[in-house]
């Protein structure tokens, strides 16, 4: 099922990963303090003045990370949700969990039991129960097989998230506020090493659970009767499918807030690009998607310099026309 | 191979059993076909003997062993099913397609042994779809799409064959073909059941038929005891003559125009 190998490697695998490592050198160059690439290689390897090794190791590395990071595990949540679901529409954002999983995290602030590790958890519980809601609201419907009716479950959980969230600020002081807005259009301005380090064992256990799975992915994806005639046990393998991308998704919140779109775009990138099995499908999504959000934040930065656009902004001035031409096909 | 044994299936918040007590035997080596009009129960058969609807009375057999105890992969095989409707979410290679058909036999991994090439060969042969192995699923006819799906169930090489309306939607040739290819398999010592509409066709490939109505078995035997008029007039109530064809010698059923309702 998956074929690493033949026309893929030179057609996405190359490609992409090129695209990722040009992406970081540029994120990593670009700031006030303009570098050279080759200063930017060499301050990552330890060489050069000592203020350019910090400016570049402390400051700016750990912020080009955590984008590749948040964006492979939106890119991994999107490809397990879409294969899962049967739904080429679906990604954690227009589902509403990413939405339930920012109600988990500012429940949590706000009853003071944060700390960076407390706050993923929280993320996780409130996506987890926004999972499950919108697909108890799309069943209710009628509507698991149309692809429409689950989104509009999805989008639905998620404007009801963001009323919360809103109540939840209405009387902080307008400095929380002023944070919280910047957080929920997303950014990883707040990078520092120990946060990329929590969301990368985030993302390698709900990211290697879901490789670990992608067969069971591949057989769910033709249909439920289907994949019970080949052995699937379809509910339980699609809840812990739900829980994985959940968690990739509530991890990502955690870190850099709401930023849509980016799980939507990739997987569709990697099968446009040949990819078939799921194993392939959500590995090229990650891929794809670190390259993506990394380009995204650099444009965030570039684009009304001295200024920053918040991130999720950008994802979605991208990913809305995308979700277009998608919606066409799929009502097609 | 496969045994229902007094099996009754009740839908949530349904007036009657969709299907109420219903006994039938599909063996090894010969096509069992089930038939009946629309809602008289044919695909809840299929659909309590995968699990996805419980039994609430009576069993299902596949073997010595119940299909309700059985594990999804055990079950899966040994008894392949070919659902009435299927559409991958997002378009396969033919190959890896039918390399599906050995999910049941994988580890964790589902790395492809050497034993799991050979059957997706050998399905890919037997069904004839060797020259769309190369081909994107979402490029394929229907015909072609109905050979691959049962290419998917050969490679689970399980001792029985399920088939709900494999012929819907095909034309003369594609239809004959399929039923051709049941025939065989059966010979070869699978246990075929299949679901049809197809009467006609069924009366001249299947052994045994059992023809249900409202969840009940109203017949069953051979083709020559189950094709009686009487008997599908009151079933299908519509009026109808059974000949026998000329050219193969096979009970055939004749639907009567309304207008010319015999008295």
């Amino acid at each position: 099922m998956t074929r690493l190998g033949d026309l893929s490697a030179v057609r996405f695998w190359l490609p992409a990963a090129a695209a990722l490592v040009a992406l970081l050198t540029a994120a990593v160059a670009f700031g006030a303090v303009p570098l050279s690439p080759h200063a930017v290689w060499r301050a990552v390897l330890g060489a050069g003045d000592e203020t350019t090794v910090a400016i570049v190791r402390s400051l700016r590395m750990p912020r080009a990370a955590l984008a590749a990071l948040v964006g492979a595990a939106l890119g991994m949540s999107g490809a397990a949700l879409q294969g899962s679901l049967r739904n080429a529409l679906a990604e954690p954002y227009l589902l509403g969990v990413s939405g339930g999983a920012a109600v988990g995290a500012v429940s949590a602030v706000a009853l003071g039991v944060a700390g960076a590790a407390a706050v993923p958890v929280a993320a996780f519980a409130g996506a987890a129960v926004a999972v499950g809601v919108v697909l108890l609201v799309a069943r209710a419907a009628r509507g698991r097989a149309d692809p429409r009716v689950l989104l509009m479950a999805g989008v639905i959980v998620g404007a009801f998230a963001n009323a919360a969230i809103m109540v939840a600020l209405a009387d902080a002081p307008p400095n929380t506020t002023r944070g919280a807005l910047w957080w929920m259009m997303g950014s990883v301005a707040g990078a520092d090493w120990p946060r990329v380090a929590w969301l990368a064992l985030y993302l390698a256990v709900g990211g290697g659970a879901l490789v670990l799975w992608a067969r069971d992915i591949d057989v769910l994806s033709l249909g439920e009767e289907p994949a019970a005639a080949l052995g699937v046990h379809v509910e339980r393998a699609s809840r812990r499918v739900y829980l994985a991308a959940s968690l990739l998704a509530a991890a990502t919140v955690a870190a850099a807030g709401l930023v849509g779109f980016v799980g939507l775009v990739v997987p569709h990138i990697a099968r446009g690009a040949g990819l078939r099995g799921h194993r392939a499908v959500l590995l090229g999504a990650a891929l794809c998607g670190a390259a993506l959000l990394v380009g995204a934040d650099l444009a965030a930065r570039v684009l009304r310099a001295p200024a920053e656009l918040p991130l999720g902004a950008v994802t979605a001035l991208v990913g809305v026309p995308f979700f277009l031409v998608q919606l066409r096909r799929a009502s097609a | 191979m496969i045994r229902f044994e007094g099996a009754v299936v009740r839908y949530p918040r349904a007036a009657r059993a969709a299907v109420d007590g219903v006994t039938l035997d599909a063996p090894v080596g010969r096509v069992t076909a089930v038939a009946g009009p629309n809602g008289s129960g044919k695909s809840t058969l299929v659909r309590a003997l995968l699990g996805r609807i419980p039994v609430a009375a009576g069993r299902v057999l596949v073997g010595d062993d119940d299909a309700a105890h059985l594990d999804r992969r055990t079950f899966a095989t040994r008894v392949a099913v070919v659902p009435q409707r299927e559409e991958p979410a997002f378009p396969l290679r033919v190959r890896d397609y039918v390399a599906l058909g050995r999910y049941p036999h994988g580890g964790a991994w589902g790395a492809a042994t050497p034993e799991d090439r050979s059957a997706v060969d050998r399905a890919v042969a037997r069904a004839d779809v060797a020259a769309l192995a190369e081909r994107r699923t979402d490029e394929l006819s229907g015909g072609e799409w109905q050979r691959v799906r049962i290419a998917r169930a050969l490679a689970q090489e399980g001792r029985a064959l399920v088939l709900d309306e494999p012929t819907t939607f095909l034309d003369v040739a594609h239809e004959m073909a399929v039923f051709e290819l049941l025939a065989a398999l059966a010979v070869e010592g699978v246990a075929v059941l299949l679901v049809s509409h197809q009467l006609n066709l069924v009366a001249r490939f299947a052994h045994h038929i059992v023809l249900l109505n409202r969840g009940r078995v109203a017949a069953a035997g051979t083709p020559a005891d189950v094709m009686q008029g009487s008997t599908l007039e009151a079933v299908y109530e519509w009026p109808l003559v059974v000949s026998r064809d000329p050219a193969v010698g096979a009970p055939t059923l004749v639907p009567l125009r309304a207008a010319r309702r015999l008295p």
